[in-house]
């Protein structure tokens, strides 16, 4: 208990954790990626760059990252505000519908796809109606914006096409912004609300300025997970996406094509560039979130 | 004492029949729309297996895409025999695993397909859109539902029939290229196998026209009513022969080498073919298609072998990454 010896940490055993804590993360989580990168290496570097730059693959980069963005970010807001409603007010049922948030966890991904194609399907029970809603949506804005091709951006149907992709990927992610705000929201006192204002803060400056600043690191957790997870996704995608080359393919969805094929290398060489791009950004989250919490926490 | 003798008899007489009698555990990894007709015939073989060795003989079935299950056999899945839909599935197996001798196409008769299958039209009652053969399907406003060939191998016997057909009406390549490309863009709906395309054409009333296998036509109609759904049978089509073959190194391991080999062998008796019939496959043996002749009608059936010089360069030509499929979507 020197003051000059080693430091010591109030609770024994750090060596032992650490060890453990290494070891474990080796042994499920690094083992099976090195072995992808191990794979890819049997690759020369022009193999791996016509592998992974190839039009389709290219194509299916842009679905799968671009969709996965937009699913996550409108979780974020309408995770963020369903989180508010279970959390402030207090109302029957409630359980109910906080036990429902974490379905999408629970549920076998197929069974989601294959449940979200049915309803979603031009014959099914909400597709029927909002089906021709959207293409007619669709029409409205080419003759709005001519010069965008809008049916191909935004597809022309729900099911079987880009919009079924968004809903999927909307769907698996949903929880993760929800049960990332709920602890966070029920520290943050009611009275701080009050507080901003007797202050004089009209709604808006207590939300922007009061409320969100303490939300919006688990709120980018929230956006992050969801995002890492909608990128991920295969199972419920492939049922109501289309699969239509250069259009509607998932990357994952390209990774199982090519090893149907047995191309094995070429599938965990999509699958490296996917896995760095993913590091990267959800690296590049965690900054901005380190970030967000210095900047508002002054 | 009494007790300890009953107990004595008891242990004798459960010992006993363990000696004699064999319990032999197979496992069949097939394809997806065999499902009824191994159930069936394991049953059949079971029985015929016992009264001939004694022997209780159980099969478990896997299926799933058959390019999947060739990819599950070559990691490790212990399959004694394999009931595949192509060739060049097999053809995968031996040339990634070895488990499978190189000429494992000749051990059985009719290239070691049992019974084979070709590819009709399945479509909506009544046939609104009055399709009769391959041509109506490039018209324009008709939709088309199939499998994606990279993925499926249902799919990829409809991409050959449809070029087939279309190499014959042009006379050359380019005609077919361009006929084929034409059908690809009526076709608003790529499953990753022919189950799924079968569900999005069948119950999310997607399409105008599914490709399928003829098996699987059949099954829809006896499934979902032949009030909602007819067949078309076009004037040309693909012989597709799904072959069975023995994993020799995985068989011999377990002890299986010789039950296995009469398993598949007894696909080829009368009984064997009979079940593959009322299974809507078309038995490969004479007497027995003589039976079928009302279910299957007659059509110019163009063969792998013959049009396409075999599955081994059709799969390079058509279906690898840059052949002639990618680049039908590259545009």
């Amino acid at each position: 208990m020197s003051l000059f010896g080693k430091r010591r940490n109030v609770l024994p055993g750090f060596g032992l954790s650490l060890g453990f804590t290494l070891a474990y993360l080796g042994l499920i989580v690094l083992l099976p990626l090195s072995a992808a990168f191990l794979k890819t290496a049997g690759l020369s570097w022009t193999d791996f760059m016509a592998a992974v730059t190839a039009p389709r693959v290219l194509a299916s980069f842009r679905v799968s990252f671009g969709v996965s963005l937009l699913a996550a970010l409108v979780n974020a807001y309408f995770g963020g505000i369903l989180a508010w409603v279970l959390v402030r007010y207090k109302f029957p049922g409630r359980r109910v519908i906080d036990a429902l948030v974490d379905l999408p966890f629970a549920l076998p991904t197929a069974v989601a796809g294959i449940a979200l194609t049915a309803i979603y399907a031009r014959n099914g029970w909400v597709g029927q109606w909002l089906d021709p809603l959207w293409l007619a949506f669709v029409q409205k804005l080419s003759v709005l914006a001519p010069w965008v091709d809008w049916k191909s951006w935004l597809g022309g149907t729900i099911a079987f096409d880009r919009p079924g992709i968004f809903l999927a990927l909307t769907f698996v992610g949903l929880p993760f912004v929800v049960r990332t705000l709920q602890p966070v929201l029920a520290e943050l006192e009611p009275e701080l609300e009050e507080a901003a204002a007797t202050l004089g803060a009209n709604r808006w400056q207590t939300m922007t300025r009061v409320i969100l600043p303490e939300l919006m690191p688990a709120l980018i957790t929230g956006f992050a997970l969801s995002f890492a997870r909608a990128l991920g996704e295969y199972g419920s995608v492939v049922f109501i996406a289309g699969n239509m080359p250069m259009h509607s393919e998932i990357t994952p969805l390209l990774i199982i094509t090519k090893l149907e094929q047995y191309d094995y290398r070429g599938a965990t060489a999509i699958a490296v560039v996917m896995l760095v791009a993913s590091f990267v950004l959800l690296l590049l989250i965690n900054l901005l979130q380190k970030w967000s919490r210095r900047y508002y926490k002054v | 004492m009494n007790f300890l003798r009953l107990f004595t008899l008891f242990l004798a007489l459960s010992v006993v029949p363990a000696i004699f009698a064999k319990n032999v555990v197979l496992l069949n990894v097939s394809y997806d729309p065999t499902r009824e007709l191994y159930a069936e015939y394991n049953a059949t073989f079971a029985r015929f297996w016992k009264a001939k060795t004694g022997d209780d003989v159980t099969v478990k079935q896997s299926h799933g895409g058959s390019g999947k299950q060739a990819r599950g056999v070559i990691d490790g899945l212990p399959a004694d025999v394999v009931t595949l839909a192509l060739a060049a599935d097999i053809d995968a197996i031996v040339a990634h695993s070895r488990l499978i001798a190189p000429d494992w196409q000749q051990r059985l008769p009719h290239n070691s397909s049992p019974y084979t299958s070709t590819i009709v039209f399945l479509v909506r009652k009544g046939n609104p859109r009055g399709i009769k053969d391959w041509g109506d399907l490039v018209r324009p406003g008709v939709s088309v539902i199939t499998p994606n060939p990279k993925t499926s191998g249902g799919a990829r016997w409809n991409f050959l029939a449809a070029w087939a057909y279309a190499r014959r009406k042009s006379g050359n390549e380019e005609g077919a290229r361009q006929f084929v490309a034409a059908l690809f863009r009526n076709v608003p709906v790529l499953d990753s196998g022919a189950r799924g395309s079968t569900t999005t054409f069948v119950q999310r009333g997607i399409g105008d026209v599914l490709l399928a296998w003829e098996n699987e036509a059949f099954l829809a109609l006896k499934e979902f009513g032949a009030d909602k759904f007819e067949i078309v049978v076009p004037s040309l089509s693909i012989l597709a022969e799904p072959p069975v073959t023995v994993v020799d190194k995985v068989a011999q391991k377990k002890g299986n080498a010789e039950v296995a080999r009469a398993y598949l062998e007894y696909l080829y008796s009368d009984e064997g073919q009979d079940i593959a019939g009322r299974h809507f496959y078309r038995p490969t043996l004479p007497a027995a298609q003589a039976r079928y002749t009302a279910t299957f009608p007659r059509l110019d059936l163009v063969t792998i072998d013959r049009e396409f010089g075999g599955w081994t360069k059709a799969q390079a030509t058509f279906f690898a990454d840059g052949g002639v499929f990618d680049q039908i979507y590259a545009h």
